[in-house]
């Protein structure tokens, strides 16, 4: 979406990105807290809460709470108008808060007072100040009770329409990765733990260069406007088939459903790091198993170096799902409109990166106009040429074959046989039923 | 009124697996000297299993009716009760710990303390409508010495015990369970079918230097690691034979009926020697009609059954078992027929396998010799080992399995 306007802009060289983690309500204090155990250097942590006490335990020195007249400091009471009133009061200081960020992360657990009151406006206000605002957020666990559930898929909603992308980690998923010994500071870690994974997983993507590029702009082309909940998925592997075991990890993430969502997901973005020792192939070998799975989904993928890695290969990634099939058209303009930025993207990534910052204001503005419109018109002839056969194969089978390596063998009907009405054999999100050479994408003579 | 002069039916032991392929039922007398003969063995292809899972309970009722008919003329018994053997995806295991601190005064550890340590290893979270087909005892450490097989005796107060859980949905568990009562025969346990082709396969030197069983079925693949004389992990793959058949009907485009005979006869699992080679098919009519590349027809086999080896072989990696397996790997089930496999199945594993014989038995030579019973036969063998156990419980239990088999109680 700001192709054009990236190219004619002249961009200062080299331009450092200022990014600035927010942490709202208790949950988002923590999460914050533990990035900052996790050593992030490169952000300006900053805590907002309604409660003053729980503002003194916390070891960052940037906090501010909110609504002190109104409250007194004694909290939101899981009330989240109460937080929202209170973030409306301190707008004017969040407003300063955000001023001169290009970035704005929001971390907040969603259901109580403060994170789900107060989060939306804080991304209403950094989204006004040009940042690009990205919420992570929790939903609660199902033993919190149906009230706050309404309330964190209410507040959901609102940070939905307030932020330019919404990741979400429902608590309940996280069962998955704990076992039944896990006493309950422990999940909770995990919960902060993977949020925090998030953030740190989403900043070195774009301010870290690699060799196949991501930049702030491919970022904003899979979570801006999209208007729907993106997961997000992280996974490590070291060793001699570390390309292998890290997308077992990846698929096996229950974040993604077992490589579920993958399929459902329609943009994607991944993002490789490793050692020096990182070989082509292995990028490769990582970026087929992930392309099979999603054949459908826009995707954009950076490769990077980090020395610091080391044996290590890790793989981020964060998956955009449709909302809705009604939904879907407005949907597949919003990921044609993207499309062509990363196509003029070409020499310094850094200026690229500069000048899509700068940009950003002047596109954010031109959103609601007909500008946009305009774009999604020029792109109207490819989408409808591409969006028919898509809407075809959006089929749960025909998401599994691999793209059209040996077309001669109709693999349009791939189907499990005589196992189609038994429960498919599935093992880390692959259905064995399938035959492996189809999986496998031998071709056949 | 027979049974109070030809009590037989107290040693006659029957194995019944209801498999996916086919229905086996096996007929072992236990010797005089505690021994295992196979006298008579009745099969019958399955139609009613898929997966090894009972889908259609009227064609499966039938068909083990035909297996037990056979097996009863063959052995010529009367069969009254079996041991029935079970698999399926849904069969979870793991390995759980019990701990327990003695309190008597002397520090001996006593049958009570025993049973209390086992009580506590059997505590652990598992789905409320799974059921808990077998827990098997590893290994017994007391007070920080590991690897004690029998610690009633000895002196300690902290008794900690390994055991190895294997549990399953309790309804698709009793579907076949069902299947053989309907037929008013009498379920004596039920057992994974694993476990037992395990029992058959390995003498007691393979179980202490360490083996692993993989059972190719047609439905599942089963996998049991024996080291140190104990079971140390079990698992199910929900792929067998029939996803071999299955890739080869979708790759070379043929029926299923067709694929199945085209692998019995031309399928290996190794790729030497079958460059450019062509196999010319010919149809019912005797005439030649289609042509497939031999190539073609093994790389599909060998991608799946390599696969499979692959996923068990990431099990076991993951776990470390794979310095403990000195004996190798033994492999039966009708997927052990396959040529060439045991060679597939030394790459993947890195280890020296070979096609497992039920030496376990004597008697019939083609119950041992076939790899497809070996799950029947094993059934036997564990029937006899429990037997044995419950004889040695005491002058009543004697007497009260006398007049049992007597008909009196």
């Amino acid at each position: 979406m700001t192709s054009t306007e990236t190219n004619s802009t002249v961009a200062p060289a080299r331009k450092q990105l200022t990014i600035k983690v927010f942490g709202v309500g208790g949950c988002g204090g923590n999460v914050v807290s533990q990035i900052h155990r996790m050593g992030f250097g490169g952000a300006q942590l900053i805590v907002l809460n309604t409660d003053s006490q729980a503002l003194a335990q916390c070891p960052l020195p940037y906090k501010f709470n909110l609504g002190i007249t109104l409250n007194g400091g004694l909290g939101a009471g899981g009330d989240p108008e109460r937080g929202r009133a209170a973030a409306q009061e301190d707008e004017a200081r969040l407003r300063e808060l955000c001023t001169g960020a290009d970035m704005v992360f929001i971390c907040a657990g969603l259901g109580g007072g403060t994170g789900t009151g107060a989060g939306p406006v804080l991304a209403r206000v950094a989204k006004e100040c040009g940042a690009l605002a990205l919420a992570f957020v929790t939903l609660p666990f199902d033993c919190e009770g149906s009230r706050r559930m309404r309330q964190a898929r209410l507040g959901l909603e609102e940070f939905k329409a307030a932020a330019d992308g919404v990741i979400c980690l429902p608590n309940q998923k996280v069962f998955k990765l704990i076992d039944e010994n896990t006493s309950v500071i422990e999940t909770f870690t995990t919960t902060n733990e993977l949020l925090a994974q998030g953030v740190r997983g989403i900043w070195q993507l774009v301010t870290r260069p690699g060799f196949i590029n991501l930049d702030f702009a491919d970022l904003c082309a899979v979570v801006r406007d999209r208007h729907s909940e993106s997961s997000f998925a992280n996974a490590e592997a070291v060793g001699p088939h570390r390309a292998k075991e890290v997308v077992e990890k990846l698929f096996a993430n229950p974040l993604l459903d077992g490589g579920a969502a993958l399929g459902e997901a329609d943009a994607l973005l991944v993002s490789l790091m490793g050692g020096p020792s990182l070989t082509m192939a292995e990028v490769n070998r990582v970026m087929d198993q992930i392309n099979r799975q999603c054949e459908n989904a826009h995707l954009i993928m950076g490769a990077a170096i980090e020395e610091a890695l080391g044996d290590r290969l890790t793989v981020t990634l964060v998956a955009s799902r449709r909302p809705s099939h009604a939904a879907d058209l407005p949907q597949a303009a919003a990921v044609e409109k993207a499309e062509p930025a990363p196509a003029s993207r070409g020499g310094s990534d850094f200026e690229t990166l500069g000048s899509a910052i700068v940009a950003k204001p002047v596109a954010r503005s031109a959103a609601a106009s007909p500008a946009l419109e305009k774009v999604a018109v020029a792109v109207a002839e490819f989408d409808a040429v591409g969006a028919a056969p898509v809407a075809a194969t959006r089929t749960w089978r025909s998401r599994k074959k691999p793209k059209a390596v040996h077309p001669e063998l109709g693999l349009e009907t791939v189907t499990t046989g005589p196992f189609q009405h038994s429960e498919p054999t599935r093992h880390n999100g692959v259905n064995l039923d399938v035959p492996t050479f189809v999986r496998r994408g031998m071709p056949m003579n | 009124m027979l049974n109070l002069f030809f009590p037989k039916k107290t040693t006659v032991i029957v194995g019944l697996e209801i498999g996916t392929a086919k229905v086996a039922a096996v007929v072992g007398e236990v010797t005089d000297g505690g021994g295992v003969n196979v006298i008579g063995i009745g099969q019958c292809p399955s139609r009613g299993v898929r997966k090894g899972e009972v889908v259609n309970a009227e064609h499966a009722a039938e068909d083990v009716r035909n297996a037990i008919v056979e097996a009863e003329k063959s052995a010529d018994v009367e069969i009254a009760s079996v041991y029935l053997g079970v698999t399926g995806g849904h069969l979870t295991s793991l390995n759980t710990h019990g701990v327990f601190t003695s309190v008597s005064l002397d520090h001996e550890i006593s049958q009570q303390d025993v049973n209390e340590v086992l009580a506590n290893a059997k505590v652990f979270n598992r789905p409320s409508e799974n059921y808990v087909l077998h827990s098997v005892r590893q290994h017994f450490t007391v007070n920080g010495q590991a690897g004690i097989v029998d610690p009633i005796g000895m002196l300690g107060e902290n008794l900690e015990v390994d055991m190895h859980v294997i549990h399953g949905v309790t309804t698709r568990l009793q579907n076949h369970m069902r299947v053989v009562a309907g037929l008013n025969l009498e379920v004596e346990q039920t057992v994974f079918s694993g476990l037992c082709s395990a029992l058959a396969l390995l003498d007691n030197e393979q179980k202490h230097i360490g083996a692993l069983v993989v059972d190719i079925g047609a439905g599942t693949t089963e996998y049991v690691i024996y080291a140190e004389g104990v079971i140390k992990h079990t698992g199910v793959i929900a792929v067998g034979g029939d996803h071999v058949t299955n890739d080869l009907s979708y790759g070379l485009r043929m029926a299923p009926a067709r694929a199945a005979l085209l692998m019995r006869e031309h399928g290996a699992a190794t790729l030497d020697g079958v460059a450019d080679q062509t196999l010319t098919l010919t149809s019912e009519n005797g005439f030649p009609d289609r042509r497939v590349d031999l190539h073609d027809l093994r790389r599909i086999m060998v991608a799946r059954l390599e696969e499979t080896f692959q996923l068990i072989d990431g099990e076991i990696g993951e776990l470390g078992f794979h310095d403990q397996l000195r004996a190798g790997v033994c492999l039966c089930g009708g997927g052990a027929r396959i040529r060439g496999i045991e060679k597939l199945a030394g790459n993947v594993f890195g280890l020296p396998a070979t096609l497992g014989r039920a030496n376990a038995v004597g008697g019939l030579r083609s119950a041992s010799d076939d790899p497809e019973l070996a799950t029947a036969v094993g059934l036997v063998k564990y029937g006899a080992m429990r037997q044995k156990g419950n004889q040695s419980t005491g002058l009543v239990g004697k007497i009260k399995g006398f007049a049992g088999s007597l008909g009196l109680f």
